[in-house]
């Protein structure tokens, strides 16, 4: 079944599809990122594919790839009960893609948890702000070059009146 | 015994601060700064079977207004660094802190970019507790050796010692 979204996918996208894999049944796509958001609202919205459930959106880092980092998306359809999962490859220190928070409301919460931990901007999020550590935090601490022994300032609470 | 011979039979001389000091330790209100799984291991402590209250220290107030020794149970992330500060401010003196296990006392093995390395390096802490969790038994010899800290017949501690300051009252060294 999810090996047929794959087909479709080809199909309906081409180019758009770098590689795909499919190993125990993990169906995955590598997209190009320009295509992201057509593509994600193509699966949710097409019939017999529904993938109308953002499980997880995370951040990558392949330091050692030209392309570094990389943004995964797993889908899941709840009328359908298959998965897919998609993945893009970003490239340079401050790498880009667009905002599916448009696609699936979901998606906001952990976009703000990648550009936090690993500096991804994801273009067109309604409220990109640090989620788990705070705004004076320096750096991206997810990052493979983060130094490990690095430790942030005390941040300054706020006054009372 | 200087005075006390001048004196009717039936009285007895003392010093204010240890009068005080006395009343204080048997009536120590904790406020538990807890947020991760060494809170629950205090649960254990304030419930029946070990039953904190024995000590006098069992009336739990989630007010800072209301409490007089602070009990930091848990992992202190920088985030939260400077709630748990303000939350101490916002306590009457004179105050104590225990920091209750491995991750209060030094982070614990959360050595990492989000974890403050031990809560003193914000706030004043009398007694450390070792442990992850610590055992209920450890929590109550901490109470039990503050108490001794707060008549002054305790070890003296290298940080932040209570002082019994001239006028009586019993004071922080290096309180905020
Ligand atoms: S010391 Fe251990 S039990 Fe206590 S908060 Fe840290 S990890 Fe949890």
């Amino acid at each position: 079944m999810s090996q047929a979204i794959l087909e479709q996918l080809r199909a309906r996208f081409g180019e758009a599809i770098i590689e795909t894999h499919n190993f125990r049944g993990d169906e995955t796509a590598i997209v190009r990122r320009e295509q992201i958001v057509p593509l994600c609202q193509w699966l949710k919205a097409t019939p017999g594919i529904e993938c109308n459930m953002l499980i997880d959106l995370c951040g990558v880092d392949y330091s050692e790839r030209a392309e570094r980092f990389e943004v995964v998306y797993h889908l899941y359809s709840t009328t359908q009960k298959h998965r897919v999962r998609v993945k893009v490859r970003l490239a340079g220190e401050a790498p880009q893609v667009d905002s599916v928070v448009a696609v699936w409301p979901a998606a906001n919460w952990f976009e703000r948890e990648a550009f936090d931990l690993f500096g991804i901007t994801f273009v067109g999020h309604p409220h990109l702000k640090r989620l788990l550590t705070f705004d004076e935090f320096e750096g991206h601490p997810l990052r493979k070059d983060y130094p490990v022994n690095r430790r942030p300032k005390i941040p300054t609470p706020d006054p009372l009146m | 015994m200087g005075i006390q011979n001048t004196l009717q039979e039936g009285f007895f001389t003392t010093r204010l601060e240890h009068v005080l000091a006395w009343g204080r330790k048997y009536s120590l209100w904790p406020m538990p700064f807890g947020t991760a799984c060494c809170a629950i291991e205090f649960m254990g402590v304030v419930s029946s079977r070990f039953d904190i209250s024995r000590f006098g220290a069992e009336l739990v107030r989630f007010s800072p207004r209301q409490a007089d020794l602070m009990l930091v149970m848990g992992t202190i992330t920088y985030k939260m660094a400077p709630i748990l500060k303000r939350v101490w401010d916002q306590m009457c003196e004179p105050k104590w802190c225990i920091a209750m296990g491995a991750c209060a006392s030094s982070g614990g093995f959360y050595d990492n970019y989000s974890t403050l390395q031990g809560i003193d390096e914000i706030i004043p802490v009398d007694v450390y507790i070792p442990g992850c969790p610590p055992r209920p038994e450890q929590i109550i010899h901490a109470l039990v050796k503050l108490q001794e800290k707060i008549c002054g017949t305790g070890q003296s501690f290298p940080v932040a010692p209570p002082l019994v300051a001239a006028s009586g009252v019993v004071k922080k060294g290096n309180a905020a």
